[in-house]
């Protein structure tokens, strides 16, 4: 059973309002930069750094990261994960960093995005930006822009459709499969 | 997906497996690029490099490439060990693997030791080389920078030249690039070319200069220095007037050409220096990419020893 739970108007709206957040917190675009995690942050980064550029006429950099490499789980997988493209084209030592992804769930693959930033430099902050919360932490970690809250049950799966990867744009709710 | 535990040979892998070889590299290709060249990948795994054939660049590259993924890795080499006590080889790799090994990287100078250590082994065995048979992570890190030099592989003229008979490098790169769907030929003397190969569809030139023609890419071999004097050519000074590769000759080919070498490279004989260092030469960049190369193997294969 599914329920969406986002379209497409839902989401850029969402993602307006937490542009004008990123803008106020930070007081401006200096030193800002935003890394989405693979895949779907990066679109999610993207889409950001046009809004930013709307109300403050301003470029920021962006960046995309894959978390292969730092997850915690690649002992007890049954296959390795995909590894994709990590390209940060700027130096993070001393930027402030906007961490984008989809979904925030367990907060692990958070953990390994931070360590990943970290070996590349030191940043002089790492903030995070969801599209959806879903709750469920595993370990203590906190988003500072969100799109929208979503109590679930862990046997429910949120899934964010983008018009980059071929499809609608939209959030589902997939509940537990009793058919 | 990597659905096996060892890396034997290009021979069976599919188009689909080595693809994700090498896409999977050029993700560990970006971390080498970084300030801290090391990820937290592989940490309190164990690597042993086990070379019963000399080999610098090949251990070393494994080595670090190990050490690259936070992988741990013992170096044991013949000389030092009990095999020249007597042990057997498969004494030899179980004691390895009892010590915790969970990748055995092996060379032997006999075809077939890597496949046999596999079916003993739970450890995951990488073939670093094996007798005339194969060399696979050489293949893929040659496919790599091909790839990355040409954006492409299908439809490539790729011609590799000098004593294919004896190269396993020569053997592992023809299945893997025509796997991937390059037009491969063959240059050298017919005492250097075998028979069962001229028969896997490829184009077999017994002249240089007629083979050079339309060329993309140009894969020297190593004249193995060792097997000189035992009727394959006259001499060093012949082959190298038939076979080395000149700036007259190197002009036959596209200007874009690349230039590739699995090292090393005897300089003058097989090669010229204004070509090894030249423009078109990629030789060091493949030296780099088998890093990455190394570094995705290990890092597929982990997958599957569970």
């Amino acid at each position: 059973m599914t329920k969406e739970l986002m379209n497409k108007n839902d989401i850029d709206r969402a993602l307006i309002r937490m542009a004008h957040e990123i803008i106020e917190k930070n007081k401006g675009t200096g030193k800002l930069c935003l890394v989405g995690i693979q895949r779907g942050g990066v679109h999610l980064a993207k889409r950001l750094a046009s809004k930013i550029k709307l109300i403050e006429k301003k470029d920021i950099p962006v960046g995309s990261l894959d978390i292969a490499f730092y997850r915690d789980d690649l002992n007890i997988r049954k296959e390795q994960p995909i590894v994709r493209r990590t390209e940060i084209p700027f130096e993070v030592t001393d930027l402030k960093i906007i961490l984008v992804d989809d979904v925030l769930f367990t907060g692990r693959s958070i953990r390994a995005a931070m360590d990943a930033l970290i070996d590349m430099g030191r940043p002089a902050s790492i903030q995070l930006a969801v599209l959806i919360d879903r709750g469920h932490r595993e370990l203590p970690i906190k988003a500072d822009y969100v799109g929208k809250n979503i109590p679930t049950a862990l046997s429910e799966s949120v899934e964010v459709n983008l018009v980059e990867e071929g499809a609608e744009d939209k959030v589902i709710l997939e509940k537990a499969g009793k058919e | 997906m990597l659905t096996r535990k060892d890396l034997l040979g290009i021979k069976e892998l599919s188009v689909e497996e080595i693809n994700l070889i090498l896409d999977t590299a050029a993700g560990f290709k970006d971390v080498l690029g970084r300030d801290i060249k090391k990820v937290p990948t592989l940490r309190g795994r164990t690597a042993v490099n086990l070379f019963f054939e000399p080999s610098t660049r090949t251990r070393t590259s494994f080595e670090l490439a190990a050490k690259r993924l936070s992988t741990d890795v013992i170096n044991f080499s013949v000389p030092t060990s009990s095999v020249v006590k007597g042990e057997s080889l498969i004494d030899t790799a179980l004691t390895v693997q009892a010590l915790g090994a969970d990748f055995i990287i092996i060379r032997h100078s006999s075809s077939g030791v890597p496949h046999l250590l596999a079916k003993k082994l739970k450890a995951s065995v990488i073939n670093a080389g094996d007798g005339t048979n194969e060399h696979p992570t050489q293949a893929l890190l040659d496919a790599f920078t091909i790839r990355e030099k040409k954006e492409k592989i299908e439809g490539l003229e790729i011609a590799i030249v000098g004593d294919i008979a004896h190269s396993r490098v020569a053997k592992s790169n023809i299945y893997c690039l025509k796997k991937l769907g390059a037009k491969i030929r063959l240059i050298g003397p017919p005492t250097l070319i075998p028979k069962e190969l001229e028969m896997m569809d490829l184009d077999v030139f017994h002249n240089m200069e007629a083979g050079l023609k339309d060329v993309d890419v140009l894969m020297m071999l190593r004249i193995q220095m060792e097997r000189q004097g035992r009727g394959f050519f006259p001499s060093t000074e012949e082959y190298s007037r038939n076979w080395g590769l000149t700036s007259e000759r190197f002009s036959l080919a596209k200007d874009d050409v690349i230039v590739m070498h699995p090292g090393p490279m005897n300089r003058g004989v097989e090669i010229t220096s204004e070509i090894a260092d030249g423009p078109r030469s990629v030789i060091l960049e493949q030296v780099t990419n088998g890093l990455a190369v190394r570094m995705a193997v290990m890092y597929l294969l982990s997958g599957m020893r569970k």
